[in-house]
């Protein structure tokens, strides 16, 4: 197992050597002066685009730029965001603590939701509930999400005005923003740092900021999840050891809850490296609907605004992301099936 | 069932590809699904092809781009003049449906083609020859798949320069990876098989063993995935034009149009649905489109899944 876990961490290192070879190679095709971006880390930086040039050799071969531009991240210098108006590792930290919220409240969610829909779903095949999910599924996964976002808020707040987008009403936020003593952002998330602060009127106002948000990213994830389950429900049901259960008298629920659910589980896991991809793609849509300043948002207005340091730090992020998540999916999957062996 | 048996015996003088291919075909289209999904898409066909008489081009050098009446951001309701109304910038909401579903063939059958051509060819020749070509490449889908597909999509428009084609392009140059995990998995199950060491043994050459042994039996996934991605990659299209990475303003084209209605989408508060009319149309157009392509999909995957189909 530990030698499972060190190849798969050498596998780590050579993915992200990939994927920086890869974004560098496409930041290539760009003209010295916007790769300078790259390097700076003041304002002061950002009016000697030449000398920056220069110092990095931007004009050089791409190998030697590589090379220069490593020495640089080790350093943890990831350049400067034209969008955030600060350096990019700094911003990092402004921005992924919104994002981290969404999907902290979204996952358990969809988790549970799935796999209970999924298991009904399973259990009572051909039913109207199985039918009524199969085509919310389908509908589902042709609703695009950014449109999905947008009709919430048509609903809900314009009509209802409920759920306002945003992270924090206005007047709260300048507040925040006056008062950086009295209001202190321990962990970046306004409902955690509100209860930590004693200010539970911040927590509901930010909890009310993230219905639509969460629901929106639940409902994205939310389909794969269940179809998955429901096919390893069926195919779980129709085993023996589940008839020798029904022969000796178990009871129904039993049955299906102590006996299939488990091992119906079992596929589940080999796709939640989707589900985590899902995720990620989902909050870069949801976070521009809903005017959250998290990853996903600094991401699609950096884009807009070609801020390549950001494109890059972001791909390398999301990057890491996966492989780690993937890894601890693979470490959970051998726990779970004592039948798979990692070699 | 007695009929059936009449039938089989009808059959039976068939070409027996003939006769698969007529079962795979009822099969198909026993299913609710698969008839909506191919009304729909025939719609869609229909209104791509007649579009130059549904809604006549102001200019016939660029008809891909929305005629508009003033330039007032505020929309106007459907009217006698414009059925569906204008949206932000007066902009002709019936033009750019009626020629946004040209564009959504184009993004979808671009991408899905290229990505399909390259992946299928890519992952059979991997699949079936294996060694350092196989290796090398799979580690470098590794890398490809280790980015989410809407990151690296911006990624690529952002180097290469935004615009409706680049993004066909990014997603393009992403999405193979799909294909090729998906036939190699297909190629390698069939490698080993009893008919492919036959033919083998008789001397068939590879090429000739891939195009008539193994691709035809690998294809389905492709096939299913295909139909599926048809719908999925016209969504991140349109999310990227969304965002403002696509064509400039007033091409026809779902996404555009969505952004176009952003600001409007909470009217003055007398009346907050006022501007419904913005967001329905090109909205209901991605979802209807989208819809179909997964119907269909949806369909495929039951008529080609062994394991169902003889039920």
């Amino acid at each position: 197992m530990t030698a499972y876990i060190i190849r798969r961490l050498i596998f780590l290192v050579f993915v992200l050597f990939g994927v920086s070879i890869l974004i560098f190679g496409l930041l290539s095709t760009f003209s010295p002066e916007r790769r300078a971006a790259a390097y700076v880390t003041t304002p002061q930086q950002a009016e000697n685009i030449p000398l920056i040039i220069k110092e990095y050799g931007l004009d050089k071969p791409i190998y030697v730029q590589y090379g220069k531009w490593v020495q640089q991240v080790a350093k943890g210098n990831l350049g400067w965001s034209l969008v955030a108006a600060r350096p990019v590792a700094q911003a990092f930290w402004n921005y992924f603590p919104t994002t981290l919220e969404l999907n902290l409240f979204a996952s358990p969610i969809v988790v549970i939701l799935g796999i209970w829909l999924g298991t009904m779903a399973g259990v009572h095949r051909d039913s109207v509930f199985d039918h009524g999910t199969r085509i919310a599924a389908i509908v589902g996964w042709s609703l695009p999400t950014f449109l999905f976002a947008l009709i919430l808020l048509m609903v809900f707040y314009g009509y209802f005005n409920l759920f306002p987008p945003g992270i924090l009403s206005s007047e709260l936020s300048l507040w925040v923003a006056n008062d950086p003593t009295e209001f202190i952002r321990y962990t970046g998330m306004y409902t955690i740092d509100g209860m930590l602060n004693g200010r539970f009127d911040i927590t509901l106002n930010a909890l009310s900021h993230l219905v639509l948000p969460v629901i929106t990213q639940v409902i994205v994830v939310v389909a794969l999840l269940m179809r998955v389950m429901r096919s390893g429900m069926i195919e779980e049901m129709s085993k023996d050891y589940i008839i020798t259960a029904q022969a000796k008298g178990a009871d129904f629920k039993t049955i299906y809850t102590k006996h299939a659910k488990p091992n119906a589980l079992i596929p589940v896991i080999t796709v939640a490296g989707q589900l985590v991809a899902l995720s990620m793609e989902g909050s870069i849509a949801v976070e521009v609907v809903f005017n959250r300043q998290g990853m996903g948002w600094w991401l699609a207005e950096s884009a807009t605004q070609l801020d390549m340091p950001v494109l890059m730090c972001v791909c390398m992020f999301a990057g890491l992301v996966f492989v780690i998540s993937n890894l601890i999916i693979d470490i959970m999957y051998a726990y779970i099936d004592p039948r798979i062996r990692l070699h | 069932m007695k009929s059936s048996t009449a039938v089989d015996a009808v059959q039976a003088h068939e070409h027996p590809r003939l006769r698969e291919l007529k079962f795979t075909l009822g099969r198909i289209f026993r299913n609710p699904s698969a008839v909506i999904g191919v009304v729909l898409l025939t719609f869609f066909v229909g209104v791509a092809i007649a579009a130059p008489y549904l809604a006549p081009p102001k200019y016939a050098h660029a008809p891909y781009q929305m005629p508009h009446k003033g330039f007032s951001p505020t929309p106007k309701a459907p009217s006698e003049r414009f059925i569906m109304g204008t949206t932000s910038g007066q902009y002709d909401i019936f033009y750019g449906v009626v020629w946004g579903t040209r564009t959504a063939f184009k993004i979808g059958l671009f991408v899905v083609g290229i990505a399909g051509l390259v992946g299928v060819t890519l992952g059979v020749v991997a699949g079936y020859y294996g060694g350092w070509f196989d290796e090398i490449l799979m580690r470098f889908v590794d890398i490809v798949w280790s980015i989410p597909l809407l990151v690296l999509a911006m990624t690529i428009v952002v180097a290469f320069g935004r615009g409706l084609e680049n993004i066909m392009i990014a997603l393009a140059l992403i999405e193979w990876r799909w294909y090729v995990r998906v036939i190699r998995s297909e190629v390698l199950k069939l490698r080993n098989q009893e008919f492919v060491q036959a033919a083998k043994l008789m001397g068939v050459s590879d090429r000739k063993i891939i195009l008539r042994h193994i691709l035809p039996n690998s294809i389905y996934p492709v096939l299913i995935m295909g139909s599926m991605d048809m719908g999925s990659m016209v969504i991140s299209a349109s999310f990227l034009s969304f965002v403002g990475l696509g064509a400039p303003k007033g091409y026809a084209d779902w996404g555009q149009m969505v952004a176009l209605a952003r600001n409007y989408i909470v009217g003055p508060s007398h009346d907050p649905l006022q501007f419904w009319y913005t967001i329905f149309f090109p909205g209901i157009c991605i979802v209807l489109f989208v819809l179909a392509w997964n119907l269909l999909g949806d369909a495929l995957r039951d008529a080609f899944d062994p394991k169902l189909r003889r039920r």
